[in-house]
């Protein structure tokens, strides 16, 4: 007898925060690299991340992404909760963390299809992804090994665009692009955000990524604050 | 996208990325080419050169396997690739077989030079009548090669010193290959009088140790993977 595989609903995805963490934990080799985050972050927002090294930033992206588990508390993405549902999470989430995610013996092009594929987006989908962050033209047949670190960069994110990436994770995502990548890449977040994607960004550039955020938290010692807020 | 379409999204992506680096073509097979040479440098008699030339088919298929599998799994994480896909929530399974394929693939092409290697460097000769054995040989050889090779290749790709972590936990699961393989491949070429009758049931062994890993790797591959990124 066939059975229909169950495919998990999130409950009330309408009325859902994108992000919703309350007093999550996560530890790494018994050490607590969040301890007891709690955050709020709704459907089309940009909210920065801010924090000295080693606060716990990098942990928040990748917790949000699926790929560190919680401990304790509790939390969801879209919904789904983070420690059962992380399967269902990761193919609406994009994390572009210190790494770029690419393939150096492939070109431009044949990245940003090989990543689009994975969703089904198509060829035309990824050229005009590439077309978005400016990695067309004389760059979309070049190596990525080839490429300079802002070009990289700017691969990677259009890889996102072409994965239809709805929560946007980014880690020091203007490091290694020049004024012009920088201006680009806020172009892209916020033509993100306008087509329904939610952008949650760590970064040191306080005062551009400041600029572009709806929203700033502080992230120390593996807790969220909110300036401003109660505690 | 269905299991088969990202398997075979990713199996071209490895193929591509193989075609262009030349790593097989220029390092691997050289490599082969080389342990072959110094296998009849060990074994200076023609004779016995010929005895055993499947088992050496065989060896150096099995040191150049850790070589294709290390390659396979550091296009992954040279920039954080195999994390990516995990993000993206791609089926590891499909990562799995997808990898097997790319991987099958490569050895295919390095056990026929290695073959071509044993008739050149060894005198081997292969008859007639024992084609159909030798290639279904390579063939159920390659896939549970491969599928071992993936699995483990994917069991150490997030772990410290896993260039000498992958020989020393590969090696010992693959001696059922080796030793199937090799009394297949004597069979087939008719070494030492081995009749052709005597290695089909070699064949039995190499097709379960395929499906074993083929499936029981598929199964495994996700969980590992998250476990070792």
């Amino acid at each position: 007898m066939d059975v229909e595989p169950e495919v998990p609903n999130p409950p009330s995805v309408a009325a859902a925060p994108v992000v919703a963490l309350d007093d999550a934990v996560a530890v790494i080799g018994g050490f607590p690299v969040l301890a007891g985050a709690t955050l709020s972050i709704g459907v089309g927002e940009i909210v920065l991340l801010r924090g000295p090294n080693g606060a716990g930033k990098t942990s928040l992206l990748r917790m949000c992404a699926g790929l560190l588990p919680i401990s304790r508390g509790s939390g969801s993405i879209f919904g789904f909760d983070l420690a059962t549902q992380r399967d269902s999470i990761r193919p609406r989430v994009g994390l572009l963390g210190h790494r770029n995610g690419l393939y150096g013996d492939l070109s431009v092009f044949e990245n940003v299809t090989f990543w689009g594929s994975t969703v089904g987006a198509t060829s035309a989908e990824a050229e005009a992804a590439m077309s978005r962050l400016g990695v067309d033209g004389r760059l979309r047949d070049v190596v990525v090994s080839k490429l300079s670190a802002g070009q990289k960069r700017r691969t990677a994110l259009a890889c996102l665009v072409a994965r239809r990436a709805e929560l946007w994770l980014l880690d020091e995502p203007h490091a290694g692009l020049d004024a012009a990548g920088r201006d680009e890449l806020d172009g892209v977040l916020r033509q993100a955000v306008g087509s329904g994607a939610t952008v949650l960004v760590a970064s040191h550039e306080l005062e551009r990524a400041g600029s572009l955020a709806d929203r700033i938290v502080d992230v120390v010692a593996g807790q969220v604050h909110e300036p401003g807020a109660s505690t | 996208m269905n299991r088969w379409r990202i398997a075979r999204l990713i199996a071209g992506k490895d193929l591509r990325i193989e075609r262009r680096s030349k790593v097989l073509t220029n390092q691997v097979l050289p490599f082969a080419g080389v342990t072959m040479v110094m296998f009849a440098f060990a074994l200076d008699a023609s004779n016995l050169l010929e005895r055993v030339a499947p088992g050496l088919i065989w060896l150096a298929t099995l040191f150049s396997l850790l070589v294709l599998v290390q390659r396979s799994f550091s296009i992954e994480g040279e920039d954080g690739a195999l994390d990516a896909l995990r993000v993206a929530g791609v089926d590891p399974v499909a990562v799995y077989w997808g990898k097997s394929i790319a991987l099958g693939v490569q050895l295919a092409v390095l056990e026929v030079m290695l073959l071509i290697a044993a008739v050149l460097l060894y005198g081997a000769e292969v008859p007639l009548g024992g084609v159909v054995l030798l290639l279904t040989t390579l063939v159920t050889a390659t896939c549970g090669l491969a599928c071992v090779g993936t699995l483990y290749g994917g069991l150490t790709a997030g772990f410290t010193g896993r260039e000498t972590l992958l020989p020393l936990l590969v090696l010992p699961v693959v001696a059922p290959v080796l030793i199937g393989a090799t009394r297949a491949v004597e069979s087939a070429l008719g070494t030492g009088g081995v009749a052709l009758s005597e290695g089909w049931p070699w064949i039995g062994l190499l097709a379960v140790f395929a499906v074993a890993f083929g499936v029981g790797g598929a199964l495994a591959f996700g969980p590992l993977i998250e476990e070792a990124t």
